[in-house]
């Protein structure tokens, strides 16, 4: 995992990847197969978010037997499970020094900007000037708020879902669990379960069943090809990447998670937190509708998965079919904020990456990169990891490995057509 | 969005429909409208409301020509009944806008529509309006549509259509959630 240093913290390399997470590492091991010269920075140790900025009882939404990188499958013993966070940073780590990755950890990257014949890397261990870069730091760095967050009576506690831990760290009292993708309702249910009264706001969602006629979901969508599907067979790329993760939860039960299931705990839900008025979380009264396009976006599938084990013919159990999402007869319109019924708001509404150190103009007015496919806007810059990138499976683990090469192909492409600037001397080059 | 070509004919143009929806996502300005309406009071509950500019694309705009409404209160109310209540007029906006996007997503979908028929219910207690009980809402307390449609398409596939058209919908929005409103006197 170490890298010769023969310059010091820091120098001049023809690539620089940012972030030794499962994203970075499988760049790192397709340009070391290229025999591309890369450093890969990583702000703590390898798996840093997996370690740190995860709660304590999440586990991957994918099966054991999908967790592999590119060279490395999972070995252990429990391929139907679903490995827990210390396992993933584990699993991570020990695909970094396999491949013998050049990370240098602890360099936590302060500025990225265009210089010389590429870009200048400004990091807490020094500079680096590289003609490629890869940005592998992640698509969950920071907690995503609504603006009614701002709205809060002072008195309530806000957690967002990058701070929660576990139920401990709240008050005891009524908690208010806003977003209802896979964390929304992970976070509802343990919450529940420590015996707080849960509110959950539920806005469009995926309900996805865990198993479906005897093999889990993800195995079908694995094995049909849906995961597979990429940006350019997509009908609305846009749409595609904003739709939110699915219900799912990987638990040694295999259990399903939907809101039936959390309704049957005793959690209250309710539609999309609007507003907060006079002291009151107003919702939305749509909850019905988005319950209902759920439905029928998971009816659609099934239907496909369907048509895709017989087409294919799977020895499956028969077909099955789940309850319709329940909704209460009157719906909870509003939900007074006086510390009574809601101690606690859990924001459970979704991550995006952090570019603050990224001082190129790629970003377009949402703040997102300007991208094709990973191939950032500005030449030699590439991403990695991002949803629906390249494909639906590019924000999984097992989506790195056709990501990177495709991704690592381009980058060996653009330094073969860019030779190096022979203005930059090679002292230059090395003391940076 | 689907490109393949669309054989049904709904009397909607899909095209410049969705050629409007790549233009706005280049010019995310042009997509802000101003909606307008001017009212003027008759006698008793009685009123007129005119409807001709609104402000779209960058500019002022204006329909083929203005349409007035009167408004009024039905008789058991000690009114006229010179037109629609009020509250009438939601459901009115909530049919037109629902249905209409039933139309604009089956053309999308190239379902062929025969007949799209909708009945719409809104409950209310009017102790809210008459101030008789502060638990009491002023507005709906339910507010329930039926839609009877006829079309190419398969059960689950009309409900989607109704369910997208709702989760589309600028005035199903307007109701189910909350808006800013600021009233001022000139």
């Amino acid at each position: 995992m170490s890298l010769p240093n023969p310059c010091g913290q820091a120098g001049a390399v023809d690539v620089v990847v940012i972030g030794a997470g499962h994203c970075g590492l499988a760049v790192s091991f397709n340009l070391t197969s290229l025999g591309i010269a890369h450093v890969v920075l990583e702000r703590g140790a390898v798996a840093n978010s997996w370690r740190k900025e995860r709660w304590d009882s999440l586990r991957l939404l994918t099966p054991n037997w999908m967790s592999s990188l590119p060279g490395q499958a999972y070995e252990g013993s429990d391929p139907d499970g679903f490995m827990t966070m210390p396992e993933v940073a584990d699993f991570v780590a020990a695909y970094a020094a396999r491949i013998d990755a050049p990370v240098r950890t602890n360099t936590t990257v302060t500025r990225v900007h265009a210089a010389g014949d590429g870009y200048r890397v400004e990091t807490t261990q020094g500079n680096w000037q590289c003609r490629a870069l890869v940005i592998a730091s992640g698509a969950f760095n920071t907690a995503s708020l609504p603006k009614v967050s701002q709205a809060m009576p002072v008195d309530i506690a806000q957690v967002t879902a990058h701070q929660y831990k576990n139920p401990a760290q709240l008050a005891e009292g009524g908690v208010l669990v806003v977003g209802a993708s896979a964390t929304g309702l992970q976070l509802a249910d343990e919450i529940a379960r420590s015996g707080r009264a849960v509110t959950l706001a539920a806005g469009e969602h995926v309900r996805l069943p865990r198993r479906y006629r005897g093999r889990d979901i993800k195995w079908w969508m694995q094995a049909s090809g849906l995961l597979d599907e990429c940006i350019f067979e997509a009908e609305d790329l846009a749409r595609l990447r904003r739709v939110p993760s699915p219900q799912l939860v990987g638990s040694p039960d295999n259990a399903t998670l939907d809101l039936n299931a959390l309704r049957a705990q005793g959690v209250r839900i309710t539609g999309r937190l609007m507003g907060v008025r006079d002291g009151k979380a107003q919702f939305s009264g749509s909850l019905r509708n988005v319950c209902q396009l759920a439905d029928l976006k998971m009816n659609r599938l099934l239907k496909a998965i369907d048509e895709f084990a017989a087409d294919a013919g799977i020895d499956a159990a028969p077909a099955e079919t789940f309850e319709p999402t329940q909704v209460d007869a009157t719906a909870t319109l509003s939900l007074k904020l006086d510390g009574d019924a809601v101690k606690t708001v859990v924001w459970a509404t979704g991550f995006r990456p952090d570019y603050s150190w990224l001082d190129v103009p790629v970003l377009d007015r949402k703040g997102n990169l300007r991208h094709t496919g990973g191939v950032v806007d500005a030449p030699g810059l590439y991403a990695m990891g991002l949803p629906f990138m390249r494909r639906r499976k590019s924000s999984f683990m097992h989506g790195a490995a056709d990501d990177a090469r495709d991704i690592t192909q381009h980058l060996a492409g653009f330094l073969a057509n860019h030779p190096r600037d022979v203005s930059v001397t090679g002292e230059q080059r090395v003391a940076v | 969005m689907e490109t393949n070509a669309h054989t049904t004919d709904n009397g909607v143009n899909v095209e410049a429909l969705l050629g409007a929806r790549a233009a706005l996502t280049e010019a995310p300005e042009a997509a802000r409208f101003v909606w307008r309406a001017s009212n003027e009071w008759v006698r008793g509950t009685h009123s007129r409301s005119t409807i001709d500019g609104f402000f779209g694309l960058g500019e002022e705009q204006s329909h083929r020509e203005p349409t007035s409404f009167d408004s009024d209160h039905p008789e058991i109310f000690a009114s006229e009944d010179k037109g629609p209540t009020p509250v009438e007029f939601v459901l009115v906006g909530l049919a037109g806008c629902l249905t209409a996007g039933i139309a604009a997503v089956a053309s999308n979908r190239d379902i062929q529509l025969r007949s799209v028929k909708a009945t719409l219910e809104a409950g209310m207690d009017i102790q809210g309006i008459l101030g008789i009980d502060g638990d009491v809402r002023n507005g709906f307390d339910s507010l329930k549509v039926t839609y009877d449609i006829d079309a190419d398409a398969s059960e689950e596939d009309i409900a989607a259509l109704v369910a997208q058209s709702q989760k589309r919908s600028a005035v199903f929005d307007i109701i189910t959630n909350p808006t800013d409103v600021v009233v001022t006197v000139a």
